[in-house]
């Protein structure tokens, strides 16, 4: 039971009311100042980002390095406080400041980290753990109850049998366990908001779709709404009903994920797209890497590109993507992108996308019996 | 799981930035799949995560029922306890001292000579009836000795406590926080690290209105704490981008709660190392003073053994045995808490261990049963 | 090519074969115990290959490589095998002569008339003595490791780094051939010339993996050993750098050790691929084969535990459990507590390499699924592969 199966009952259609809504947004970090009469130098994390997120529905974040997706989630946790722009967590402001509106907050909205080696305190066992949040939302009130609820989030978060875990030291764990640990200690707050950062990166492929399926498993039951940062567009298709992806701080497209990965508009997407690793467009009797749509490297956010900050490296830049960013154009099936290239605002249900990866190229039968290739002599013998 | 590094490459302090082994904050930024498994107790193999502390390196837990703070007590005590018998260094101070401590607590009960009062042999050199001989005015050295013992660690330790306290507040305050707090934190620390120590504790001993080891001990006190909590502070400054940190200020930990509860815990070996030079320094520090004559003249101790006998010229009379052995004393006990030291800097830091060869037999043939030889 | 090998025809595999690889054994020699890193395995690898080692944590494909470059240091003990290089040879009218320089410090004559048979003789890296080493290093075989970036030195330019390892082993050439060298170099793995006087920290990720890549053709290598060279990096950068090393690849006729835990991307790079568990490999082929057809259980579970992007999605499971530790590796097969497929023998007997279906001689597989005599139903096909998995995962969600 994945994101995709979801999506084809009826019944599961986007809620109407969001959990949070987040609006402009933005973060900049100041830079020490080293020329004290020069202009004020600061890294331009993020750049006026909105999405909203609703219950039982997994949103996934797709950036690189530098794109500030990881800034958004530690906003969101109130690690950073925003340089401005609002948070809404069920249609009410967050309060910016004092100590008890932030616990409160933090009641709600819980935060996974992505080293799950670093997450966790070395000197402390799974017990004390799981117990601190327990404790300091009150939800139990003894030692009984501390320890039976605990045995039961360790249940859920399938580390059995749970009686074994509980005296055990990160360091007798392993990744994938302490990164469960992890979940279990965010659930333990009971949150209506997991913030998942990149929570799978770290850990070993084959057990990284345990993972993720106990995140979607928890979702369902919980009914929890989910933000999955990750660099890993596949995982985004498999994870998250909505797709959101950032460039360099600034959200350059979002919708469905099959319709933003399969059939991406903005050039962006589109690059990140043709990179992914993609078994399935293996030729036998042609050995390429394919190309890349664009060359360059991201930007630095010290002084970033002014107006759209992919202009420099985009294979349809126009001379007004220098100018402005783009406002928000609606290409049908709750699709968006911030792209000049299919308008400026307004709806644009037309233009076709840049690539088109809904259907496969030329079929690929796992026939069991593989086609040989022609035997090649070896070319480099008599160089 | 274990990735033992091949190649032995340098591990990445913890202050360095990156993931482990396998890097730590560099992983925020990299969006790499560094896949870095590596445990903590794998011997010499230093995991880039290796925590320093003395429970992340093989403590097993004892499977407390008691509150989180007795278990992580408790889980402290065992596994200190199997460092300190494993480690050859550590377990060869920790005798010398409690060794002197048992004299310390138990010897001037089974020595009932009084050690200031006068006799007749004056000046005498070991003997019998005085084991060690006996000083200008006939007082028994072996006595004093006792006696001094007493006095000399009890207010050793007992300043050394204090200026580790101190350190540990001043110190993490100043590197959680950062910012306003630090830079003024940073300045208490600094003007009191450049106070020349020796001659603020003459002025500050001689104007005291009272004389003994509590105004020694006080002196000492303010005139050290400065080193340590610069080293602490520095070690929470990186301690403090740790994602645990910020894992439990989002589960909605109090500050206080964080700083001393999950900081502290983490930076036990650096308290521990500093704690036992504190002692070492502040004991030969106590000496010094006393010897000057700031001390009080009628408390026993070695350092005040030392002002009488520089008095009484024990030094030209050849009177060896009124001032080696509190001497002695004084550097075997020091001895045994720098071999301490080494031991908690070597348990910290795996690549300081010398390693004894494992007892295991060269591998010479493993023959793996074949599927030839299981079906035949 | 592996059946040549199995029958001993040597000729056949020699003109192609750069490197073999047999029973190599590493183990380690910790307070605790033993560790075996790397247990019997043998590999070859042809002229111009790219060979890919995959597996997750702890399997040994790193210890591998520094093992090929005998660059592990106690308590790593190679303890069997031989790892046999064959240099290059040239053939011209003077007949067949060594081109490489390893050839330089055994006791023939440098140049010599040579039957081909003779001429292609081997030389066990295990066996070399200091001297040949020093000269088999970075002229025959180099290396990128993992986090390369992080290798250069921080306070010299990037051209002095290139220009040093370049006066390290051809002391005959001037300041001024090798400036001209390491300009090339920069050009050929796509870094702009003025770069040559930039320090490391002026330059990005991907171009400073890059510039390591250069370091290493410096001496145009036969074999470059390339320890997870792109983990660190964007998707996009790695793609970069991946088309820069095929390239080159094509350009200069070197082979490559890509060793990475990231299976989707060996299947469009590699034209080999191996797969290691536990310190064994435990099924080796073409790319096309495996991604056609994987046979080893494990493989079916790692190939099929990322999700791809396009259309009709595969079915993504993973694999319950996790990579044994290495000090307490199971019994017969490592793989066997986590296999869907284990059956009585696998707790007992390990298996081992050898081909799985006679018409593809290259692919190998150590299973005893394929192992007619404990296994007489027969292998298992895709459908049976999916269901096991699907059951198995069924089963560990509910627990």
């Amino acid at each position: 039971m994945n994101a995709l199966d979801q999506l084809q009952t009826p019944s599961d259609a986007r809620p109407d009311t969001p959990i949070m809504e987040i609006e402009h947004l933005r973060k900049l970090f100041p830079l020490r100042q080293i020329n004290v009469f020069g202009p004020r130098r600061a890294v331009h994390a993020v750049e006026d980002s909105s999405f909203a997120l609703y219950p039982g529905r997994a949103t996934a974040l797709v950036g690189e390095s530098g794109s500030g997706k990881t800034t958004i989630a530690r906003m969101l946790a109130r690690l950073y406080d925003p340089t401005s722009g609002t948070i809404l967590f069920q249609g009410q402001p967050v309060k910016m400041t004092g100590g008890n509106a932030l616990r409160e907050y933090r009641h709600h909205v819980q935060l996974v980290f992505q080293d799950p080696f670093s997450s966790l305190n070395p000197v402390h066992s799974v017990e004390y753990h799981l117990s601190r949040p327990l404790r300091v939302y009150g939800h139990v009130h003894n030692k009984r109850e501390e320890t039976e609820q605990i045995l039961s989030l360790l249940n859920r978060v399938s580390l059995t049998p749970a009686e074994q875990f509980i005296q055990k030291f990160p360091h007798q764990l392993s990744g994938g366990q302490r990164q469960r640990v992890a979940i279990a200690r965010a659930l333990a707050a009971r949150p209506e908001v997991l913030l998942a950062d990149e929570p799978v990166s770290m850990l070993d492929v084959s057990i990284r779709l345990d993972i993720l399926n106990l995140l979607l498993r928890l979702k369902r039951e919980e009914h929890l709404a989910l933000l999955y940062i990750t660099h890993d567009i596949a995982s985004a298709l498999y994870f998250a009903e909505e797709t959101l992806v950032m460039y360099a701080g600034q959200m350059v497209e979002g919708g469905p994920s099959q319709e933003v990965i399969q059939r991406p508009k903005h050039p962006y997407t589109q690059l990140l797209l043709s990179a992914a690793p993609d078994p399935d467009r293996m030729d036998p009797n042609q050995k390429g890497l394919g190309t890349l749509s664009a060359r360059g490297e991201i930007p630095s956010l010290i002084n970033p590109p002014t107006g759209c900050r992919f202009h420099p490296r985009c294979p349809y830049a126009m001379p007004i993507c220098k100018e402005r960013f783009p406002q928000r154009t609606d290409v049908g099936n709750g699709h968006w992108t911030h792209c000049f290239y299919y308008g400026d605002g307004g709806a644009n249900l037309e233009q076709p996308p840049l690539l088109n990866l809904a259907t496969p190229p030329a079929p690929r039968r796992r026939t069991g019996r593989a086609q040989r290739k022609p035997e090649t002599p070896d070319t480099k013998e008599n160089a | 799981m274990s990735q033992i590094d091949p190649l032995n490459r340098p591990v990445p302090s913890q202050d360095e930035d990156g993931p482990p082994d396998n890097t730590l904050n560099q992983v925020a930024e990299l969006e790499g799949t560094h896949i870095i498994e590596v445990s903590a107790d794998t011997n010499g193999r230093a995991a880039v995560n290796t925590p320093i502390s003395l429970a992340g390196n093989s403590a097993t837990p004892i499977s407390g029922t008691g509150t989180p703070v007795t278990t992580m007590i408790a889980g402290r005590l065992s596994g200190f306890w199997q460092a300190a018998t494993r480690n050859r260094k550590v377990a060869f101070g920790l005798s010398v001292i409690a060794f002197f401590m048992l004299v310390a607590i138990f010897g001037p009960m089974f020595v009932h000579t009084d050690p200031n009062a006068f006799s007749q042999d004056l000046l005498s050199p070991p003997s019998a009836s005085h084991w060690l001989g006996t000083t200008q005015t006939g007082q028994d050295v072996f006595a004093q000795v006792i006696y001094g013992a007493r006095t000399s660690i009890f207010w050793g330790f007992l300043t050394g406590i204090l200026v580790t306290i101190i350190s540990i507040v001043i110190g993490l305050c100043a590197g959680y926080f950062g910012g306003i707090i630090d830079d003024i934190l940073s300045l208490f620390i600094n003007v009191f690290l450049v106070l020349p120590a020796l001659p603020l504790a003459i002025v500050l001993a001689a104007y005291f209105p009272f004389k003994g080891p509590l105004t020694v001990a006080i002196v000492i006190t303010m005139t050290s704490w400065a080193y340590g909590s610069r080293v602490l502070r520095a070690q929470t400054m990186s301690m403090r981008r740790r994602d645990f940190v910020d894992a439990a200020r989002a589960s909605g930990e109090r500050t206080l709660r964080i700083i001393f509860f999950e900081i502290l815990p983490n930076e036990i070996s650096v308290v521990a190392a500093g704690f036992v030079g504190t002692v070492l320094y502040v004991i030969i520090f106590e000496a010094s003073l006393e010897f000057i004559g700031l001390g009080s003249p009628t408390v026993v101790s070695w350092g005040s053994m030392f002002y009488w006998a520089q008095n009484n010229d024990a030094l030209l009379l050849g009177a060896w045995w009124w001032f080696v052995p509190p001497g002695l004393c004084i550097a075997v006990l020091g001895a045994a808490l720098a071999f301490i030291n080494f031991g908690i800097d070597e348990m910290a830091n795996p690549r300081l261990r010398t390693e004894r060869r494992p007892k295991v037999k060269a591998p010479s043939t493993r023959k793996a049963l074949t599927t030839k030889e299981a079906v035949a | 090519m592996a059946e040549a090998l199995l029958n001993g025809n040597r000729a056949e595999a020699q003109t192609n074969t750069l490197l073999e690889v047999k029973h190599l054994s590493v183990d380690y020699l910790a307070a605790s115990g033993v560790v075996h890193a790397v247990n019997d395995v043998s590999i070859t690898l042809a002229r111009g290959e790219i060979l890919g080692l995959a597996g997750e944590s702890g399997c040994g494909k790193s210890t591998l490589a520094y093992a090929i470059a005998r660059l592990l240091r106690p308590p790593a003990l190679i303890t069997e095998g031989e790892v046999l290089y064959y240099p290059r040879t040239r053939v011209d009218e003077a007949g067949v002569q060594r081109v490489s320089t390893v050839s330089m410090h055994k006791r023939e004559p440098r140049v010599q008339n040579l039957d081909i048979d003779e001429a292609e003789e081997a030389v066990d890296i295990m066996k070399m003595g200091a001297a040949e080493l020093r000269a088999f290093r970075w002229t025959e075989l180099a290396i990128v490791f993992q986090s390369a970036m992080n290798a250069l030195n921080p306070v010299m330019k990037i051209g002095t780094q290139i220009m040093d390892v370049l006066q390290a082993h051809r002391p005959e050439m001037g300041p001024d051939a090798r400036r001209q060298r390491a300009l090339e170099l920069l050009r050929l793995v796509g870094i702009a010339p003025d770069r040559i006087n930039s320090y490391p920290h002026e330059l990005s990720g991907g171009m400073r993996q890059r510039a390591i890549i250069a370091i290493a053709l410096a001496l145009s290598p036969e074999i470059i050993i390339m320890d997870e060279p792109t983990t660190a990096l964007d998707v996009v950068m790695q793609r970069e750098i991946l088309i820069e090393i095929t390239r080159l690849r094509e350009q200069l006729g070197f082979s490559v050790i890509f060793i990475t835990h990231d299976l989707s991307l060996l299947l469009e790079l590699a034209d080999k691929i191996a797969i290691m568990y536990a310190g064994r490999i435990v099924e080796q082929g073409s790319s096309f084969d495996l991604y056609d057809h994987p046979r080893h259980p494990y493989s079916y579970g790692l190939l099929h535990s990322f999700p791809t992007i396009r259309g009709p999605r595969r079915n993504v499971t993973g694999i319950p459990g996790s990579p044994p530790d290495l000090r307490a590796v199971p019994t017969g097969c490592a793989f066997n507590p986590r296999c869907p497929f284990a059956f009585a023998p696998c707790t007992g007997t390990l298996p081992t390499l050898s081909v799985a279906d006679p018409e593809i001689s290259e692919q190998l597989v150590a299973c005893h699924l394929y192992n007619p005599e404990l296994h007489p139903a027969g292998a298992p096909v895709e459908e049976e592969f999916a269901e096991r998995y699907a059951s198995l995962s069924e089963r560990s969600k509910a627990s």
